[in-house]
């Protein structure tokens, strides 16, 4: 009996113990014992959900374990769910999780219909270091159509495939590098040169080096020959600017000899035009339409610009010819009025969206991309070219400001009616800033200081180009804009320019009417 | 403008706030004491009288205040929305029944963004004008050029701009930042693991003091933390530069390998065509951050956003700082706008500078009534240690050294150009206008020591 | 023209001259002494020193007057020379400031934070004050030499030379504004404590400064008057309004030129140098186009062609400016955007021209003023 009491008490005991214990446990455990329960019954069911819960766990191990698994066996229809685990977890879990997501993401989006979104997805690849993207990686770059994409996932694979504990791998990965003239890669080959220098290096790690060394001449020389296209290329875009911005005052200087140092602020209201243009199409049209705005303003630009450049003319230049100095300044007076005006009308509120076509660039080659929008510009202002030229030898109008240009009153005297012809050029060379206004909210800010950035450029343009002359204008936009490019690498963007004002001054010493002046046996021309 | 204010101040708003309350049974008192005495409580009357009484012994003439933010010229564009803030700061505060119950007139000035024209207008508020306290400035030139001015002839400044630290004046006021309560943390977040673990650092800014300054320190501070000098790159742009291609080439160049991140600097007009440019080469955010420091809402809301979104930005507010007294803020902002017709009217936007304006307003205040006195010497030792509960929350003035304790927010530029807090430090920083990187044997104390000093 | 016109204008224009002379340098700064705070008679010293620094101004209008007013030629770049005199007196005045800086260091301030350890050997110069006086006069002149000499020889006139100024105005205000130039970048020089042991902040500093500036003025005008009147003024004069015609006489024009524009830039020089102590700062903002620019609306507003139109000119357009932004602050460019044009098509004589029109209707119109309508081709 005792002994069977004896039981029975440490049975109740035992009893109360447990079920203390286990509100204990419940209690400290309330939060999670739905997925306690819930775990121990799936866990046999599904790897995939087992470790959906276990990188919840509060033990580190545990949680890279499911990591581990998730990488291998996860996809993409997993995100959601990591995401909603994401939002609830504290920090140390959603450390733990973010390669998760990132990989399974950018995996996903190796076979996205978006070029450039599988091209990010696998330069994002490299960051995780995974050693499972390699295969993810080849798989995508064997169905690559895009060749920059397919290099893109090629180099990444050889980039992860560098941080192997396989030298041999490592050495092919090297010398693979080499062969891709993989920018990304220079920075760890050149480790691998270094740790193949240290006396302590062993005879793999040389063997590395040297593969190493060879791949980082030969990325070296690649890249020279592409900075040598890219800066090429940016000097022909700022060239390009330059000369849309100086086509109209060229030809005004040349006709009338009038500097307009307004021209700057008849950009600005192409700019505007192009701003209200897009204004209007998101006030009016569909979404869909939007990017129809930009072609749109081309002719609201030239044509806005053109009346106020009309204007301009009869009512202020008209009264001051034969004096220059005075034009100069009474367009000056115009210039800070037009910039007050647009800075009190417009206000900071003023963005040009750029239309998709023109965001972005195309790589041409390894090393050398080119934004579209510079593309554009330039072959903008080649088209402005052709216009004028047409428009100056090849019309009616053309042959009469020529001969004004040459001779005003013998012009004059053959019946040209050269007050109407200034009229008409000065319309249409405002109508040029207009059209270069437009292009340059695709590089800048629309504001009302915008005339004022460029100005002393194009004047200095000008200037250097001589007046009267087409081919003036282009040479010294081309000479001058080429010029900057090559020195700003060197000297910094400001003494690049002031380099460029001082060979300017220089440069009129030698011909102080510009590279094309006029011939005539003017005295005072 | 100054006349507008006062029109405004006698149109009785019925939002019930405390304050306002208080404003408001005053003037009833005024207008109807004869029927009060009748009628109310003997209580209630002592109450209305004492407080009557108070505000009359205190009242007076109204007291002017000058503010000093370019209205004209380039500086404009962001300094308009100071001037607007503190004016409606002081419209609230003439409503509720203005400084220790005397009006305050606001005498506006426009300096033009002619740094030379700033200390003419300087001493023409402070001697002409006899203004107690002046709310303005934005660039460091232009305070620098006004600080002569202020201490000659003791003048108060508030000053509510982030700025580049090493100066001590006891006669301004930083409610901005200082470079360790932006700049710092900033980079410190980028090095850390949950801001990316970056390593290389191209530090972009526009040439003059503030950038300059806060490089320096930034490239103490990244050596200081192994970061080699290697990893480290520093470049100038002129003012209104517009042309990047360079530069965003050799950023390029810089990022490849990746672990790069850009802290910029760049200021103003200038930064539209480097996020461009610096999207168009091909650029992403993910590759390259771009770290800004001068880039708030004010600036982004006249910008095409898609070529930044997902680019950083620190500051000490941010519109979209989730607080009662923000959304009450945000709106009260755009109602001012409207209401007064100013330009873009409802789509104005709050961000850092406009809140630290704001707060400074509001700060004079506690502190004017604190000492009792608008006299510059007693209101500035009234100004150390006062709390307010600014938009963004709680801020604190030092005790000593001039500046403001402020929180640290990292925001990620969205499409609609506001900010998501992606980071918020812990509690309020204390500024520390002597940086411990460059010079860490400097402080800044008008308590204990006068002004700058050297520590022990 | 008519002797006895330009006699009868020489002598009003010499009374005027003493009588405005006498009211600046006498009356103004007893009228800031004598009277109480609160009289309306008083000059308050805020007024007295924004006076002088007009009239400084009037001093760099002075010199483009007699540049452009006399010679024809347009200078867009007078800033940079008004800079060069500001700079070096502000070096001087830097260099004074000694341990009372924010760092508490010798070196200026900008030195400290841009972590300039050593002063830069360009500045040893102007650690006296004949260093400072003297590079304030000097460096422009030399700059105004070598520049003018090359532009002037090679024949760059007219427009062209306008834009090469204003080329160069532009990018003296890019290098003023880099760092690396170790003149204080952006920010420039400020925050001067003495001036010869004067302390800039007591008032009668202030007023002993006005007076000199006063004077400055005077014997600047002195020295115009000198040089228009003499043989080499008519020369100036003629080739103005025809250059070609100056040069068949076997004058060479370039030399007179680049004698006038070296002048110019010695006056600019003289008005930067006394224009910082009395403004405390000077930055890379008062170089470059656009305040270059705003010499010539001074000038052209005041009346070019005639020196007391400079003179005119700078201190109205000042006032103006001083006064309107005040109350417009948002009208201010469009009044001096709209002044140029209306002055400039309309009123080319300028205020002058138009006091005078009013006084001899009977007479012709000034003579002086016969824009170089002929250089038009």
């Amino acid at each position: 009996m005792s002994l069977a009491g004896i039981p029975r008490k440490l049975l109740v005991l035992v009893v109360l113990l447990l079920s203390v214990l286990g509100l204990c446990l419940q209690s400290a455990l309330a939060a999670d014992e739905a997925d306690h329960i819930a775990s121990t019954v799936v866990s046999s069911a599904d790897p995939i959900e087992q470790a959906l819960l276990d990188v919840k766990s509060e033990d580190a191990a545990v949680r890279s374990k499911a990591v581990a698994l998730l990488i291998e066996k996860g996809d993409a229809s997993l995100i959601p769910k990591l995401d909603a685990i994401r939002a609830e977890a504290d920090r140390a879990i959603r450390v733990a999780i973010k390669p998760v997501i990132d990989l399974l993401k950018n995996r996903a989006n190796l076979t996205s219909e978006q070029s450039d979104t599988r091209r990010s997805a696998a330069a994002d690849l490299v960051g995780t270091g995974r050693p499972e993207a390699i295969t993810w990686l080849e798989q995508a770059a064997a169905k690559e159509p895009v060749w920059w994409v397919k290099y893109t996932m090629e180099e990444s694979a050889q980039l992860i495939q560098l941080r192997s504990e396989d030298q041999a791998v490592q050495l092919v990965a090297v010398k693979k590098l080499g062969e891709l003239r993989s920018q990304n890669g220079l920075s760890a080959l050149k480790e691998f040169v270094e740790a193949g220098a240290q006396s302590g290096a062993t005879n793999e790690q040389r063997a590395l080096a040297e593969a190493a060394q060879t791949s980082v001449e030969r990325i070296d020389s690649w890249s020279r020959w592409a900075s040598v296209m890219e800066t090429l290329f940016r000097g022909v875009s700022l060239s390009s600017i330059l000369l849309i911005m100086s086509l109209g005052l060229a030809i005004v200087f040349g006709l009338m000899g009038v500097i307009n140092m307004a021209h700057g602020e008849l950009m600005m209201i192409g700019a505007y035009a192009t701003f209200v243009t897009q204004q209007a199409f998101i006030a009016w049209f569909s979404p869909e339409m939007f990017d129809w705005y930009f072609p749109v303003a081309l002719p609201v630009a030239f044509v806005t610009a053109a009346a106020f450049g009309w204007v301009l003319e009869a009512t202020v230049i008209r009264f001051l010819y034969g004096r220059l100095l005075e034009t100069l300044l009474a367009t000056w007076g115009v210039s800070l009025i037009l910039m007050q005006a647009a800075r009190v009308y417009f206000g900071d509120l003023t963005a040009v969206i750029a239309p998709q076509a023109l965001r972005g660039g195309a790589q041409v080659m390894v090393g050398v991309y080119l934004p579209y929008n510079r593309i554009f510009i330039i072959v903008l202002s080649t088209i402005c070219v052709l216009g004028i030229y047409f428009l100056l030898f090849r019309s009616n109008l053309g042959i009469r400001v020529r001969s004004v240009t040459q001779n005003r009153n013998m012009s004059a005297c053959l019946g040209i009616p050269t007050r109407k012809v200034d009229s008409y050029t000065f319309a249409f060379a405002s109508g040029l800033a207009g059209i270069a206004g437009w292009a340059l909210t695709m590089v800048g800010n629309v504001d009302p200081g915008l005339g004022q950035n460029y100005i002393v450029d194009s004047f200095m343009v000008v200037v250097t180009g001589g007046v009267g002359k087409l081919a003036g204008t282009i040479w010294a936009s081309l000479g001058i804009g080429g010029l900057n490019k090559l020195i700003e690498p060197v000297s910094g963007a400001v003494y690049g320019k002031v380099f460029i004002l001082v060979g300017v001054i220089l440069f009129l010493q030698w011909r102080p009417q510009g590279l094309f002046a006029a011939k005539g046996r003017n005295a005072d021309a | 403008m100054d006349k507008k204010v006062s029109q405004d101040s006698q149109n009785v708003n019925e939002a019930v706030t405390p304050t306002e309350e208080a404003g408001s049974s005053r003037r009833e008192f005024l207008g109807q004491s004869g029927r009060v005495a009748a009628g109310v409580g003997v209580a209630a009357l002592l109450g209305n009288l004492g407080n009557y009484a108070l505000s009359y012994a205190a009242g007076g003439p109204p007291i002017k205040i000058g503010v000093l933010h370019s209205l004209s010229g380039t500086m404009a564009i962001s300094e308009v929305s100071l001037r607007d803030v503190v004016l409606m700061a002081v419209e609230e505060i003439n409503k509720a029944g203005g400084v220790m119950g005397r009006q305050v007139e606001a005498k506006v000035v426009d300096p033009a963004s002619n740094w030379d024209l700033f200390a003419e207008k300087a001493k023409q508020l402070l001697l002409e004008d006899k203004v107690s306290v002046v709310f303005g400035c934005w660039t460091s030139v232009s305070r620098k050029s006004v600080l002569p001015v202020f201490e000659k002839n003791n003048g108060l400044l508030f000053y509510p701009v982030q700025y580049e630290g090493e100066e001590c004046s006891r006669n301004v006021f930083y409610t901005g930042a200082a470079v360790n309560q932006q700049a710092a943390p900033a980079v410190e977040y980028l090095m850390s693991q949950e801001g990316g673990n970056y390593k290389k650092f191209y530090l972009l800014g526009t040439d003059y003091v503030y950038p300059r300054t806060t490089n320096k320190i930034l490239r103490a501070m990244l050596l200081a933390k192994k970061v080699p000098a290697s990893n480290i790159e520093e470049e100038y742009t002129p003012f209104h530069h517009q042309d990047y291609q360079t530069i965003c080439g050799k950023i390029k160049k810089f990022a490849a390998g990746g672990g790069a991140a850009v802290i910029s600097t760049i200021n103003g007009d200038s930064n539209v065509p480097f996020y461009k440019e610096f999207g168009n080469q091909g650029l992403r955010a993910e590759d390259a951050p771009i770290m800004a420091f001068s880039v708030a809402e004010d600036e982004l809301r006249g910008m095409d956003t898609s070529a930044l979104v997902g680019h950083l930005a620190a500051w000490n507010y941010y519109q979209s700082v989730d607080t009662p007294q923000n959304k009450k803020f945000v709106a009260n902002f755009k109602a001012y706008c409207k209401r007064n017709n100013l330009p873009d009217g409802e789509n104005r936007v709050t961000d850092d500078p406009i809140e630290a304006a704001y707060f400074g307003v509001y700060v004079w205040k506690q502190a004017v009534e604190k000492a009792g006195d608008i006299g510059v010497d007693k209101v500035r030792k009234a100004v150390y240690g006062q709390k307010f509960l600014a938009p963004g929350g709680q801020i604190m003035m030092d005790e000593a050294n001039q500046h403001t304790h402020k929180p640290v927010l990292i925001g990620e530029i969205l499409k609609d150009g506001q900010f998501k807090v992606i980071h918020r430090s812990k509690g309020l920083v204390k500024p520390e206008p002597w940086s411990e990187y460059t010079n860490p044997e400097k402080g800044c104390d008008w308590i204990n020591h006068q002004g700058t000093y050297q520590k022990k | 023209m008519p002797e006895q016109a330009v006699a009868r204008q020489d002598s009003r224009e010499t009374l005027s001259f003493y009588v405005v002379g006498a009211l600046f340098l006498i009356v103004v700064p007893l009228l800031n002494v004598l009277p109480a705070e609160d009289s309306w008679l008083h000059i308050s010293d805020f007024r007295l020193n924004q006076f002088g620094k007009f009239l400084a101004f009037a001093i760099l209008a002075l010199g483009l007057d007699l540049i452009w007013g006399y010679c024809g030629v347009l200078s867009l770049g007078q800033g940079v020379f008004f800079g060069f005199g500001a700079y070096c007196m502000g070096m001087y005045l830097s260099l004074q400031i000694g341990k009372e800086s924010v760092y508490g260091s010798e070196l200026p301030d900008f030195m400290v934070w841009t972590q300039v350890k050593e002063l830069p050997l360009f500045w040893y110069p102007f650690k006296n004050f004949i260093g400072g006086f003297l590079g304030a006069m000097l460096v422009p002149m030399l700059f105004a030499t070598i520049f003018g000499f090359l532009a002037f020889r090679s024949r760059i006139k007219g427009v062209y030379f306008a834009i090469i100024t204003q080329a160069l105005a532009f990018a003296a205000w890019l290098v003023f504004n880099r760092n690396e130039t170790r003149l204080g970048g952006t920010n420039g020089l400020t925050d001067f404590k003495q001036l010869l042991g004067f302390r800039l902040s007591d008032p009668s500093t202030q007023r002993g400064l006005y007076i000199l500036t006063v004077l400055a003025l005077a014997a600047s005008y002195m020295l115009c008057r000198w040089i228009v009147a003499s043989r080499a003024g008519n020369v100036l004069i003629a080739i103005r309004d025809s250059e070609s015609r100056v040069t068949f006489s076997g004058y060479t024009p370039w030399k007179y030129k680049l004698f006038v524009f070296v002048v110019a830039a010695g006056l600019a020089g003289l008005a930067g140098m006394l224009y910082v102590p009395q403004v405390g700062i000077i930055t890379p903002a008062q170089i470059g186009v656009l305040p270059s620019l705003e010499v010539v609306i001074w000038v052209a507003v005041g009346g070019r062609g005639t020196l007391i139109g400079a003179i005119l000119g700078a201190v109205a357009v000042n006032y103006g400016r001083s006064v309107l932004t005040n109350y417009f602050p948002e009208a201010w460019p469009f009044i001096l955007g709209g002044l140029f044009v209306v002055v400039v098509t309309m009123f080319p004589d300028g205020l002058v021209g138009m006091i005078r029109k009013l006084s001899d209707r009977k007479k012709t119109p000034s003579p002086l003023i016969k824009a170089e309508g002929s250089t038009a081709a």
